[in-house]
């Protein structure tokens, strides 16, 4: 279903075509990056520290050197030592420890044999000596006075810190006057809610094969969410210019955040060049969940002050972020992301903390998932508390255009009023709660961002078009760049190819993230294509001899008053004799990006002997702007809501005591399967990005925001419990009803 | 590593004889992925699908007879089987994906040793037996006495389990298994419970109670099987079989559950299942 | 490692290779064969990527030694069109949007199609538990359920 405010009826945007690099992947003709092999090609495998924080002592090599098969061995010493200034610092030791280890599964070494068995049996054969280090895992552990320090290279970002740090970050917003506020509040509740780590669950593991040739470059094949971000951060780890490097994007198996950065493709490169073969690198499972990131623990302490009529009027948070054991901004952003009520008064503390774990990175809307669960949990408590209905509480608070975020920037034109009232308009927010279930609203918010993509459309010879990207497709975007060009030249969408080139084929393109392909890169596709439109006006006025002016393009073909329209084809006929190929290119650094909002609503039922929750019925509303591929659009929503259910019920990581991960499988790292879930109802809501030539939003991360509160508010009305602590598994669940 | 696919009971001894640290396997679903982990590395990979012997199923003479390596997709399939033993079925279908169903068989859920094994608990209940072929022939041993502990059997080195026996289900006797588990497919049990009964009209006249998951292996809860013994299944009863199952529960902490859920929840399954295989066993309900 | 001549049929070919014993058929398939469609998502039968038929019976190829295969008829997603002409449910996975990256793709479709096979008619709970093996991360499940259903009512029309 969609909720549609007056925007434009388009010919393709809003259509649902078969998605171009569909039929590959139905048939199993798709080139995944472990897919792929190269002549004389060697298999390389790691060897990683048994040890949360460690001195690495010796590293002997000899002995796995001289075995069959083996080709090249690669330690920390074979690469360069960035200096801690170097933006890239925390990369290039993430992905190969230097002289220490900083989390267990840490690489220390890479082999590259004949076969992954040569090779294995040649990791087994290095002998690394390590003298242990002191090791902290939780918050506050590491917040504690007199702490170890968890990385020694680690400073405090956006301050002068002269002292290395467990703080990464340390964030402080503030407006109005709290304390004021909560002492005039009618009701005032306060929480602490806890979020275990969590893991992207993308079911392809890092694959790559690279092969560096004797001139000394490296051609890459890899799975990734932005091949140019590869490219950099491959080139810096090596010490390169970026010229050595190309990057071509392999079809990528689900990312969700986990591929914006790189862990094995400077390695492969390397092991390549020492070998002068290629070398294909492919994680295993265990891998994956071992020493690629998962999405930070955190801590978050909510005071949310309200009239008794239901209006909001302070809010105090304390954030704290696990971020594993290198710096990252995961505090400041998720106090950033607080963003979804007027909220006059406001104070927020927010911290990103260092532990000796593995490196987090980005999930799906990053860090803010873990505040939303805190805040709307207790925004719900007090809908409940007050006895209002939680949509129309959630209505008298919700920031509008003009309403101050966090940061203290104005809202754009947002669609938060809208999707609230789309979930009350629902048939299922209408239909009465099964007995003995619970319904739990929730809301959730992203900003979307814009960056640097580029764009080259070429028009063929017989009026067919390909579209070139710079932009990995993680979700169905090249059919996305081929709708928005099919408007734009008045071209069925299938005479239309869309691709995604090599970082030596198209400009450079910032990574597919923070959901802003469809917006930025969408930009750059219609503005090459309003380029090749000038330019096909031009071509027409030649044809008939005509003033340019008065030539306009209509519905695929250049139309000028007294003439025969002249189509789009007939002018690729004739290219050559009107001025040649016609081709062009746009790149661009999009600026306004439109937030996304989403409302989410859940029916679920509990065992109450076994604490087992039952998801009953699910509904997710969205702000997407304008739905381009609306069924692809859906798929986000229903994507986001299923890893946000995930999160809410049962993923977590479980870390034994010297750190290592005791659940490194998708038998115990429970991601939903099948079974478990009911259809995921969808109601696209449509606000046009005022921004945006066909008002596109950006719809990818929004959706995992509001399900682990919406969950969190069922259960409380389902079972008169309030989970504060994620996951809601049924060990968690039943031990709560046991207190009730 | 190597290979082997022997066609008769005989050549697979002759192979484990011969070959030291060889290991026998039927769906290797738990094997393949710990080879995989390092550990273990066998020197001969003996295949028992293609012995006839060890994937046929019979019925006749007042009982079954089911291959140790039968995959339990073929039993679950069997209405007959399913039918007389229901509960031994749905457990035995409890094994994983379809993926896993048409690979795993009772002699490898056994022999794997786990303590949440799905089907022994109710190969237990049901009183099942099995015939082991052994350096100088064969012998028999009930399925209780097979598992010593996590990952360790009673089998010694060469001996494989070849077949199972089940006496038919008696007239008024069922069965049933249930388990806890965080989702709905794909996972461990975290609490097993396998029960039989046999009713005289409403009242119990014998019961077995078997739960996994929740001890180093698979335990009877003798105390609970005594108290309902005459019983109506009436709710003081259940009360009391309950807690005596929560209190034979000698569980531990991991990452699939925590001491006290699964004492709590071992009660609560118990208490279910009884009520299902009581009223099987009651009315004849195959399901 | 010992080194095995295995002979089967794949897709309908009678193919032979060499197979080192203790490899698994999904390397077989994708390093001896070529045939990269069926896909190593965790090695531990837990996510169902690596999904083929033997003998008409699903299974995971990550969990089957490639000796195994010895005589067997094995069906990945590469052999399961006829011809040019994509197999009911590759269709409605298309037109219903039933996938975004595509990794686990392959493998869903195979044991859809082993579903269909065996159960022309399953209700959507049976569809959500026979594919409960099948891991996607990408779409909430819904589509795919939902092109499931699509593809058994046309090949129950096709049948009629």
């Amino acid at each position: 279903m969609t909720a549609t405010e007056n925007r434009p009826t388009y010919k393709w945007v809003g259509t649902r075509p078969i998605r171009h690099d569909g039929y590959d992947k139905v048939t199993g003709k798709a080139r995944f990056a472990a897919d792929l092999d190269l002549p004389g090609q060697l298999r390389a495998v790691y060897v990683r520290s048994p040890h949360a924080h460690a001195r690495i002592m010796s590293i002997d090599t000899e002995a796995a050197e001289a075995m069959p098969g083996v080709k090249a061995v690669v330690t920390g010493a074979d690469f360069p030592d960035l200096g801690v200034a170097d933006p890239e610092y925390d990369v290039s030791v993430n992905v190969m420890a230097r002289d220490t280890v900083y989390y267990h599964g840490h690489a220390v070494a890479a082999v590259a044999a004949t076969s992954r068995e040569l090779a294995a049996e040649a990791a087994a054969a290095i002998v690394v000596e390590y003298e242990e280090l002191p090791a902290v895992f939780t918050i506050d552990e590491a917040m504690a006075e007199g702490a170890p320090l968890v990385n020694e290279n680690n400073y405090t970002k956006f301050i002068k810190a002269d002292e290395p740090s467990n703080l990464s970050t340390i964030t402080n917003l503030e407006r109005g006057e709290v304390d004021g506020a909560f002492a005039a509040a009618d009701l005032v509740i306060e929480r602490e809610f806890t979020t275990s780590a969590v893991h992207q669950g993308y079911i392809e593991p890092h694959a790559c094969v690279v092969d560096t040739g004797a001139d000394g470059k490296a051609s890459v094949w890899c799975s990734s969410q932005g091949h140019f971000r590869v490219r950099s951060s491959t080139a810096a780890v090596l010490g390169w210019d970026v010229s050595r490097v190309k990057v071509t994007p392999a079809e990528i198996g689900g990312g969700f955040g986990g591929k914006t950065t790189i862990y094995i493709e400077p390695i492969a490169a390397r092991l390549s060049e020492m070998a002068g073969r290629p070398v294909k690198i492919v994680m295993t499972r265990d891998e994956v969940f071992r020493a690629t990131g998962p999405a930070p623990a955190s801590k978050v302490r909510v005071r949310v002050g309200a009239t008794n009529d239901g209006e909001l009027t302070a809010l105090e948070a304390w954030m704290a972020y696990n971020v594993g054991a290198f710096g990252n901004v995961a505090g400041m952003v998720g106090a950033m992301s607080v963003a979804s009520y007027k909220f006059p008064n406001l104070k927020l503390e927010a911290y990103s903390v260092l532990t000796n774990l593995p490196k987090s990175a980005a999930y799906r809307s990053p860090s803010a998932p873990h505040a939303a669960f805190a805040i709307e949990s207790v925004v719900d408590e007090i809908a409940q508390k007050l006895d209002i209905d939680p949509i129309e509480l959630r209505l008298k608070n919700a920031a509008v255009e003009g309403d101050l975020t966090a940061m203290g920037m104005p809202h754009p034109r947002i669609g938060f009023v809208e999707c609230l009232e789309a979930v009350r308009e629902s048939e299922h927010y209408g239909s009465p709660v099964p007995a003995g279930a619970g319904r739990g609203i929730a809301a959730g918010f992203w900003f979307n961002i814009g960056e640097q993509s580029s764009a080259t459309v070429h028009v063929n010879e017989d009026g067919t078009a390909t579209v070139i990207t710079g932009s990995p497709d993680i979700g169905g975007s090249r059919a996305s760049m081929a709708l928005m060009a099919a408007e734009e030249l008045g071209l069925d969408v299938h005479s239309i190819t869309p691709l995604v080139a090599d970082t030596e084929s198209v400009g450079f393109t910032d990574t597919t993230e923070g959901s802003r392909t469809t917006f930025a890169t969408g930009m750059a596709v219609v503005h090459a294509c309003r380029e090749l439109i000038d330019d096909m006006r031009s071509r027409a006025a030649t044809i008939l001899s005509v003033d340019v002016d008065e030539v306009v393009w209509v519905d695929g073909a250049a139309v000028a008053e007294g003439n025969d329209p002249v189509p789009l084809a007939s002018i690729a006929a004739q290219a050559k004799r009107t001025g040649g190929p016609l081709t062009a290119s746009a790149s661009l650094n999009a600026g306004g990006a439109g937030p996304s909002f989403a409302v989410h609503c859940c029916d679920l039922s509990i065992d109450e002997e076994t604490g087992h929750t039952t998801v009953l019925r699910y509904t997710a509303a969205q702000d997407a702007g304008t739905a381009i591929h609306p069924s692809y659009v859906e798929g986000q929503l229903q994507g986001g809501s299923v890893q946000g259910i995930g999160w809410a019920l049962n993923e977590e990581y479980i870390f034994n005591d010297d750190g290592s991960v005791d659940n490194p499988s998708f038998l115990d790292y429970r991601i939903p399967v099948a079974s478990d879930l009911p259809m995921i109802e969808t109601i696209i809501v449509e606000v046009p990005n005022p921004s945006h030539p066909y008002g596109v939003r950006g719809v990818g991360e929004t959706g995992i925001v509001p399900p682990m509160a919406t969950i969190a508010n069922a259960i409380s009305r389902a079972a008169g419990i309030r989970m504060t602590a994620l996951p809601m598994s049924p060990p968690h669940v039943l031990r709560a009803l046991n207190e009730r | 590593m190597r290979y082997a696919a022997p066609t008769s009971v005989d050549e697979a001894r002759s192979l484990l004889v011969d070959n030291p640290g060889s290991r026998v396997f039927a769906g290797a679903t738990d094997l393949i992925p710990q080879i995989r982990a390092g550990r273990p590395q066998p020197s001969v990979m003996v295949d028992l699908k293609r012995i006839e012997r060890l994937t046929s199923v019979s019925h006749g003479d007042g009982g079954w007879t089911i291959g140790a390596a039968t995959p339990t997709a073929a039993l679950t399939a069997d209405v007959d089987f399913a039918t007389m033993f229901p509960g031994l079925s749905e457990a035995s279908g409890l094994i994983g994906s379809d993926q896993i169903q048409n690979r795993s068989s009772w002699g490898g859920n056994l022999c794997n040793a786990s303590p949440a094994a799905d089907s022994v608990p109710a190969l237990v209940a049901n009183d099942a037996r099995v015939v082991i072929a052994s350096a100088g022939g064969t012998r028999t041993a009930p399925v209780d006495e097979i598992i010593t502990g996590p990952g360790q059997t009673s089998l010694s080195e060469g001996e494989f389990i070849i077949e199972f026996t089940l006496a038919d289900m008696l007239a008024g006797a069922s069965d049933a298994y249930l388990r806890i588990i965080p989702r709905t497919e794909m996972d461990i049990a975290v609490v097993g419970a396998g029960v039989r009964l046999t009713m005289d009209g409403d009242a119990v006249a014998v019961a077995k109670i078997v739960l996994g998951a929740v001890a180093p292996t698979a335990i009877r809860v003798v105390e609970a099987e005594a108290a309902l013994v005459g019983s109506t299944l009436d709710e003081a009863t259940l009360a009391r079989v309950a807690e005596a199952a929560s209190a034979t529960c000698n569980p531990i902490n991991d990452k699939r559950g925590t001491i006290e859920y699964r004492r709590q929840v071992a009660g609560v399954i118990t208490k279910r299942a009884l009520v299902i295989a009581a009223d099987r066993a009651q009315n004849g309900a195959t399901s | 490692m010992n080194r095995t001549h295995v002979n089967c049929t794949v897709n309908g070919d009678d193919v032979d290779f060499l197979a080192a014993d203790g490899i698994s058929l999904l390397d077989a398939l994708r390093d001896e064969l070529g045939l990269t469609g069926a896909k190593e998502g965790c090695g531990t039968g837990d996510c169902g990527a690596c999904s083929v038929l033997i003998d008409g019976k699903l299974n995971c190829s990550c969990l089957v030694l490639a000796p195994e295969a010895e005589g067997a008829e094995i069906v990945t997603v590469e052999g399961i069109a006829d011809g040019d002409r994509l197999h009911p449910l590759q269709q409605t996975f298309l037109e219903g949007a039933a996938l975004q990256c595509g990794i686990c793709t392959p493998g869903v479709l195979v044991a859809a199609k082993a579903l269909l096979d065996a159960n022309p008619d399953p209700t959507e709970t049976e569809i959500r538990y026979a594919l409960a093996g099948n891991l996607c991360r990408c779409t909430g499940y819904d589509k795919i359920i939902r092109s499931v259903q699509e593809a058994a009512v046309q090949l129950r029309e096709a049948t009629r």
